[in-house]
C-alpha cells in the first residue's frame, strides 16, 4: 500500500484550510483596502479630508481659477427638499471657500436623512479636500425645517493644470433603515414616506 | 471484491445496495457518477430556463412572461448552468478520473467527497425553491449587483444560503481534489508526468479554495446589509455599490476560469488519442494554465470599465486583460500543432474537440475585442457580451465536457455509445449553437442591451434566428440524454483500451473498471 | 408566470416572419452603428481594426488547423509522426501574439486618454436615472425634467400595431446644440442604471450616490436613441433614452422656450386657481391617465380600473392624491409625482373629482400639493 499516512493528509487540509478561512477574511479586508485605494487614488469621487491649518499651510496659486460646481440629489423616499444654495464659485487653489446647501423638510413629521458626496472629474477627486461637511451623519429635520449645511473646502495646488471644473455632488438618503429603534424613540420618527420604492 | 485484506477494508465490503449505496456512497466512481448525473439534470433544468427566455425573445413584444418573470428566468439560467452544470460537471470528471489518471485507489478524503456531492442537492432545492416564493425567484441577474439585489425580496436570501452552501461543496471538493494529487500519487507518478487533465484541476482547485470564501464574503455583506443594519453597499447608509461590483468580480474572473480550465484539461486529453500523437508542448501547456490562473487574479475590472475608473485603472486592467491572450494563445497553437502530422480519425469526442479549439476561439477573440476599454464601452453590457461568454462557456465548457463524455463513456459504463446518435448530437449541437449565438454578436454591436424582455423592430430578424437555433439546440440536447441512457443500458462491449492506442493510466484497467481500482499501485514507466 | 392565452400564436406567425418583417424594417445591421461624434468615430475605427487583426489570426491559425484535418486523416493513409514539442515554435508563437498586442494597446490607449478628457465643456447636463425613467438637469440653464417611455401599452401587450420607434421613443427628448461639448454628469436615485446612446457612443453607469463624468459633441443635428443597458428591476428594457441634436440657435430658443414655461410654472403653483381653469387645464392633463384608464375615465374592466364611480375618486381627497402621486406598489399605476407639477396635479384630480358622473365638487389648488411631496 502506498496510502501516504493521514498525518500528512491532515496537515494539507489544515492548511487548505486556513487558506480558505484567509480568503473569506480577505473578501472583507477588501473594504477597508478598496476605501484606501480610493482615498488614495480619487477612485469613485471619494475625497480627501484635511483640517483648516494644512489646508491653507502650502500657500495660494494665484496664477489660475478653478470653477466648482455643486449639484444635489434627494433620493424618492426623503421628502426634503436639497438644494445647493450657489450654482458654482470660482476659487484659486490653495484657497479656503465655503458652500452651503439647503435642506428642506417638506414632511409633516420629523425625518432622518444621511448624505453621501461624490466629485467629478475622478482625476479632481484627491485634489479636493473639505475640512467642513454634513456628509455620512444622521440629519434630523422637524416638520417644515429648513437648515443650512455649510461645507468648506480646498482645492489642492497640485490639481492637474487641464482641470478647470470640479463638481461637487452630494446625495441625501432617508436613513431611517439605519436608526436603532432606540434612536427613533429619541429623534421621534416615523415611518418614512411610503413611496420608498417607487 | 478480493480485496479484504487491505487496509480499507471496512470500506470495500457489505456496501448498502439501491438508494442507500447512493446516499451512503464514499467510491469515488459513485461520487462521480452521481456529479455527472446532477450536472446532466441541472443542464436540462437551466436550458429549459433558456427556453423560456429565447420564446419570449422571439418576437418583440411581451408574449409568454412578464417582464419580472423573465429577470427572474435570466438569473436562474446563469446560476444554475454555472454552480449546477458546469461545476459540479467538471467535479464529476475529477471524481471519476483523477484517481484513475494518478493510480490512486480513491479520493484522499472519501466521506468528504459524499458531503460535497450531497451538499448540492439541498443547495440547489434551496436556490430552485426560491422560485416559487411570494413575488418569485432572484430577478436582478446572477451577478447580485447591489442596491439592486437589497431591493428584492425573500429570494435573495435563499439565493445567498444556497451560494454558501455551493460554496461549501466547491471548496471541500477542491480540497479533495489538492490532497489527493499531492499524497495520492502511485510511485514515479511525478508533478510532470500528471496528464494534463490532473494539472488543469489542481489549477482550478487553488483557484476555487482563493475566490469562492471571497464571494462567500460578498454575499454575506449583501445578506447583513439586506437584514442586520450594515451599509457596505447602500449608499443611502454611505456604502458604495461599486464595492460589492469589485468583490464579485474578484471572485467572477477566476470563477470564469474554473469553468474552463479543466475542459481545457479534457481537451488536452482527447486530441492525442485522436491524432495519435502526444500532445505537443507539455510543460508550455502546464504553464499557460498557471499564467492564465494568476493572471486572473489582477484583471477583474474589465467586467466593469463603465463604472466610471480613473485613467490609470481602465489602462492597468485593460493591458493585463490583454496578456490573457498570450497563455491562451499558446494553448490554442499547442492544440493545433498536436494534430499537425498525426494520424487523425473523428470520432464523437474528437469532433467536440475540434470544435471547441474553433469555436472557443471565437470566444477568445471576442473577449480580446472586449478588454479594449474604448470599444468596450460600446459593447458593455449588450448581446455581444452574451454572444462572446456562451462561445467560451457552451462552446467551450459545455462542449468539452460532451466531448469528454463521449471519450470515458465506454470506460465507465463498458459499453460503447452510439456512434451515429453521437455523431448526430454533436452536428446538431454545433449548427444550432452557432445559429443561436453568433447573430447574437450583431444584436449586440447594433446595439441591443441585454436582460431585456423585450426589444425595438430593427433587432427582430436576428432575434427570430437566434430563438430557432436555440430551440434546436435544446431538442439536440435530449438526444445527448438518450445517448448516455441507451450507453448506460447496454451496447456493444468496450475494450480495456477503447481507442487506438491511447496514453493513460484509466486505459490500463478493464471497462468498466472495477469498484476498487489500483488498490495496488500501478507501476509508471 | 403564463400571461398569455395563446403561446403558440407566436409559432404560427413564424413562416411570415422573415419576409413580412425583412421588407418593413429589417436593418441586418452587422457592425456599430454609424457614429455621430468624433470618439463614436474613433471606436468604430478602432473596433474595425481590432476585428480585423482578430479575423486575419482566426482565418490563419483555422486554415493551418483545418488543412491538417484534412491532409493528416488516418483515412487518407497518413502516419502519425511523434515530435512532441519544438522551443522555437513556443517561442515564436509568444512573441508575435505580444508584439500584436503591443499594436493593439497603442490605438486603444490613445482613444482612451481622448474619451476620459471630459474639461472645457460648453454645458453640463445632469442625468439621474430612476426606476424607470431619465431625469435630465440643464445646469446652466436652471430647469429640468423627466424623460419617459412614450410608447402605448398597446403596442407591448401586441393589441395594436408597433410604431416605427417601439420602445425607442419618450414624452421628453434631451435636446442639445450640435457642435458644442457637453459634459454629463450622471447618477441614479435608486439602483445602478447605465445611460447609453450608441450613436454617440456614450455609456456610463448611473450610481447612485455618486456621479460619473462623461462627454460628447455631436457633430450631425438628428435624433439619436438608445437604451438603458445596466439591469434594473423589472422595467430595465422599458427606460429608452432619446437625444435630439439641434443647431445651437434652435438650442438656445428651445432653452429659452423651458425656462419661460418654468417660470410660468412657478407663477402658476403660487396662486390660487379658479374651478374651471382648473378643470380646463386638468382635462388636458387626463391625456396621461387616458392611456390606462380610458378618456371616459372608464377603464378597462378587470385590467385599469375606472375612475368613473370609483371609491378613491369620490372618497378623500388625500387618498386620491396619495395614489396619483406615489403609484400603487405592485400595479402598473406610477407614482406621479415627478413626471406632473403641483398645477398639473391639482388640476387632474380635481377634474377627475368632478367629471366621469363624479360629483365630489372638491377643487384641489397646486399649494396643497405642493406640501405631500
Amino acid at each position: 500500500m502506498t496510502i501516504p499516512s493521514n498525518k500528512s493528509n491532515t496537515r494539507i487540509i489544515l492548511q487548505l484550510v486556513a487558506l480558505t478561512v484567509f480568503m473569506f477574511g480577505f473578501g472583507y479586508a477588501l473594504v477597508p483596502l478598496y476605501d484606501t485605494f480610493c482615498l488614495a487614488f480619487g477612485l469613485n469621487g471619494k475625497t480627501g479630508v484635511t483640517d483648516n491649518q494644512s489646508a491653507v499651510a502650502r500657500g495660494i496659486d494665484n496664477t489660475r481659477w478653478v470653477t466648482v460646481q455643486f449639484t444635489s440629489h434627494t433620493a424618492s423616499g426623503l421628502p426634503w427638499e436639497f438644494t445647493p444654495g450657489q450654482h458654482s464659485v470660482k476659487v484659486r487653489p490653495g484657497q479656503l471657500a465655503d458652500a452651503v446647501y439647503t435642506a428642506q423638510n417638506r414632511a409633516q413629521r420629523p425625518v432622518v436623512g444621511r448624505a453621501t458626496y461624490s466629485v467629478a472629474p475622478a482625476a479632481a477627486a484627491v485634489h479636493f479636500k473639505k475640512t467642513e461637511c454634513f456628509c455620512f451623519t444622521n440629519q434630523v429635520l422637524n416638520p417644515g425645517e429648513l437648515k443650512e449645511m455649510p461645507v468648506r473646502f480646498v482645492v489642492d495646488k497640485d490639481l492637474p493644470a487641464d482641470i478647470h471644473t470640479i463638481t461637487l455632488s452630494y446625495s441625501f438618503f432617508n436613513a431611517e433603515k439605519y436608526l436603532s429603534a432606540k434612536d427613533k424613540a429619541q429623534l421621534g420618527v416615523v415611518k418614512a414616506d411610503a413611496d420608498g420604492k417607487s | 471484491m478480493a480485496t479484504a485484506e487491505t487496509a480499507h477494508h471496512e470500506h470495500h465490503d457489505h456496501h448498502p445496495t439501491g438508494l442507500m449505496r447512493w446516499v451512503t456512497t464514499t467510491n469515488h466512481k459513485d461520487i462521480g457518477t452521481l456529479y455527472l448525473l446532477f450536472s446532466l439534470l441541472m443542464f436540462m433544468v437551466g436550458g429549459a430556463m433558456a427556453m423560456v427566455i429565447r420564446a419570449e425573445l422571439f418576437q418583440p413584444g411581451l408574449q409568454i412572461v412578464d417582464p419580472h418573470f423573465f429577470n427572474q428566468m435570466t438569473t436562474m439560467h446563469a446560476l444554475v448552468m454555472i454552480f449546477g452544470a458546469i461545476m459540479p460537471g467538471f467535479v464529476g470528471f475529477a471524481n471519476w478520473m483523477l484517481p484513475l489518471m494518478i493510480g490512486a485507489p480513491d479520493m484522499a478524503l472519501p466521506r468528504l467527497n459524499n458531503w460535497s456531492f450531497w451538499i448540492l442537492p439541498f443547495g440547489f432545492a434551496m436556490l430552485l425553491g426560491s422560485l416559487f416564493t411570494a413575488g418569485g425567484g432572484p430577478a436582478g441577474g446572477w451577478t447580485l449587483y447591489a442596491p439592486l439585489s437589497i431591493q428584492g425580496g425573500m429570494s435573495v436570501d435563499m439565493t445567498i444560503f444556497a451560494v454558501h452552501m455551493l460554496g461549501v461543496s466547491s471548496v471541500l471538493g477542491a480540497i479533495n481534489v489538492i490532497v489527493t494529487i499531492f499524497n495520492m500519487r502511485a510511485p514515479g507518478m511525478d508533478l510532470l508526468k500528471m496528464p494534463l487533465f490532473v494539472w488543469t484541476w489542481l489549477i482550478t482547485a487553488f483557484l476555487l479554495i482563493a475566490v469562492m470564501p471571497v464571494l462567500a464574503g460578498a454575499v454575506t455583506m449583501l445578506l447583513t446589509d439586506r437584514h442586520f443594519g450594515t451599509a457596505f453597499f447602500d449608499p443611502a447608509g454611505g456604502g458604495d455599490p461599486v464595492l460589492f461590483q469589485h468583490i464579485f468580480w474578484f471572485f467572477g474572473h477566476p470563477e470564469v476560469y474554473i469553468l474552463i480550465l479543466p475542459a481545457f484539461g479534457i481537451l488536452s486529453e482527447i486530441i492525442p488519442t485522436f491524432a495519435r500523437k502526444p500532445l505537443f508542448g507539455y510543460v508550455s501547456m502546464v504553464l499557460a494554465v498557471a499564467g492564465i490562473a494568476f493572471l486572473s487574479f489582477i484583471v477583474w475590472a474589465h467586467h466593469m470599465f463603465t463604472v466610471g475608473m480613473p485613467l490609470v485603472g481602465e489602462l492597468f486592467f485593460m493591458y493585463s486583460t490583454m496578456l490573457i491572450a498570450i497563455p491562451t494563445g499558446v494553448k490554442i497553437f499547442n492544440w493545433v500543432a498536436t494534430m499537425w502530422r498525426g494520424s487523425l480519425t473523428f470520432e464523437t469526442p474528437m469532433l467536440f474537440a475540434v470544435s471547441v479549439v474553433f469555436l472557443f476561439t471565437i470566444g477568445g477573440l471576442s473577449g480580446l475585442m472586449l478588454a479594449i476599454t474604448p470599444a468596450d464601452f460600446q459593447y458593455h453590457d449588450t448581446y455581444f457580451v452574451v454572444a462572446h461568454f456562451h462561445y467560451v462557456l457552451f462552446s467551450g465548457a459545455i462542449m468539452a465536457m460532451m466531448g469528454g463524455a463521449y471519450y470515458w463513456l465506454p470506460k465507465w459504463t463498458g459499453h460503447m455509445y452510439d456512434e451515429r446518435l453521437g455523431k448526430w448530437h454533436f452536428w446538431t449541437t454545433a449548427i444550432f449553437f452557432n445559429i443561436t449565438f453568433f447573430p447574437q454578436h450583431f444584436l449586440g454591436l447594433a446595439g441591443m442591451p441585454r436582460r431585456i424582455p423585450d426589444y425595438a423592430l430593427q433587432f427582430t430578424e436576428f432575434n427570430v434566428i437566434s430563438s430557432i437555433g436555440a430551440f434546436g439546440l435544446g431538442i439536440s440536447q435530449i438526444l445527448f440524454v438518450y445517448v448516455v441512457y441507451k450507453c448506460i443500458q447496454g451496447g456493444e462491449r468496450a475494450t480495456q483500451e477503447v481507442w487506438d492506442n491511447p496514453r493513460g493510466l484509466e486505459w490500463t484497467l478493464p471497462s468498466p473498471p472495477p469498484y476498487h481500482t489500483f488498490e495496488t499501485p500501478p507501476v509508471i514507466k | 408566470m403564463l400571461r398569455s392565452s395563446k403561446p403558440f400564436a407566436v409559432l404560427a406567425m413564424f413562416s411570415m416572419l422573415l419576409t413580412a418583417t425583412t421588407a418593413v424594417k429589417a436593418e441586418w445591421g452587422l457592425n456599430l452603428p454609424t457614429p455621430v461624434t468624433p470618439i463614436g468615430e474613433e471606436i468604430l475605427n478602432l473596433h474595425n481594426l481590432i476585428m480585423l487583426i482578430c479575423a486575419v489570426i482566426f482565418v490563419g491559425v483555422f486554415s493551418v488547423m483545418f488543412y491538417s484535418l484534412y491532409a493528416h486523416r488516418k483515412s487518407k493513409g497518413h502516419e502519425a509522426s511523434q515530435f512532441s514539442h519544438s522551443t522555437k515554435a513556443e517561442i515564436i508563437w509568444s512573441v508575435i501574439p505580444a508584439l500584436i498586442l503591443v499594436g493593439m494597446a497603442i490605438p486603444s490607449t490613445a482613444t482612451l486618454i481622448h474619451m476620459e478628457d471630459t474639461t472645457e465643456a460648453d454645458l453640463t447636463v445632469k442625468i439621474t436615472g430612476y426606476q424607470w425613467k431619465w431625469r435630465y438637469d440643464y445646469l446652466d440653464s436652471g430647469f429640468h425634467f423627466y424623460s419617459n417611455l412614450s410608447t402605448d401599452r398597446a403596442q407591448i401587450l401586441n393589441e395594436a400595431e408597433k410604431g416605427p420607434n417601439y420602445l425607442l421613443e419618450v414624452d421628453r427628448e434631451l435636446v442639445l446644440p450640435v457642435g458644442k461639448k457637453v459634459r454629463f454628469l450622471v447618477t441614479a436615485n435608486d439602483v445602478i442604471h447605465a445611460w447609453w446612446v450608441p450613436k454617440l457612443a456614450v455609456k456610463k453607469d448611473a450610481i447612485p450616490g455618486f456621479i460619473n463624468e462623461i462627454w460628447t459633441r455631436i457633430d450631425e443635428p438628428g435624433t439619436y436613441r438608445g437604451q438603458c443597458a445596466e439591469l434594473c428591476g423589472k422595467d430595465h428594457g422599458f427606460m429608452p433614452i432619446v437625444v435630439r441634436a439641434v443647431p445651437p440657435e434652435e438650442y438656445d430658443a428651445w432653452v429659452a422656450e423651458k425656462q419661460a414655461a418654468m417660470e410660468q410654472a412657478a407663477a402658476d403653483g403660487a396662486r390660487a386657481w379658479g374651478r374651471n381653469e382648473l378643470i380646463a387645464k386638468g382635462k388636458e392633463v387626463h391625456s396621461t391617465c387616458a392611456v390606462c384608464h380610458g378618456a371616459d375615465g372608464k377603464g378597462i374592466p378587470n385590467v385599469f380600473p375606472p375612475i368613473a364611480g370609483s371609491d378613491v375618486a369620490q372618497g378623500p381627497v388625500e387618498q386620491h392624491l396619495e395614489v396619483v402621486m406615489n403609484g400603487r406598489q405592485g400595479t402598473p399605476m406610477q407614482a406621479f409625482k415627478h413626471q406632473l407639477n403641483d398645477v398639473e396635479l391639482a388640476a387632474v384630480i380635481t377634474y377627475q373629482r368632478n367629471s366621469f358622473g363624479n360629483a365630489t365638487g372638491d377643487l384641489i389648488q397646486p399649494a396643497d400639493v405642493s406640501v405631500l411631496r
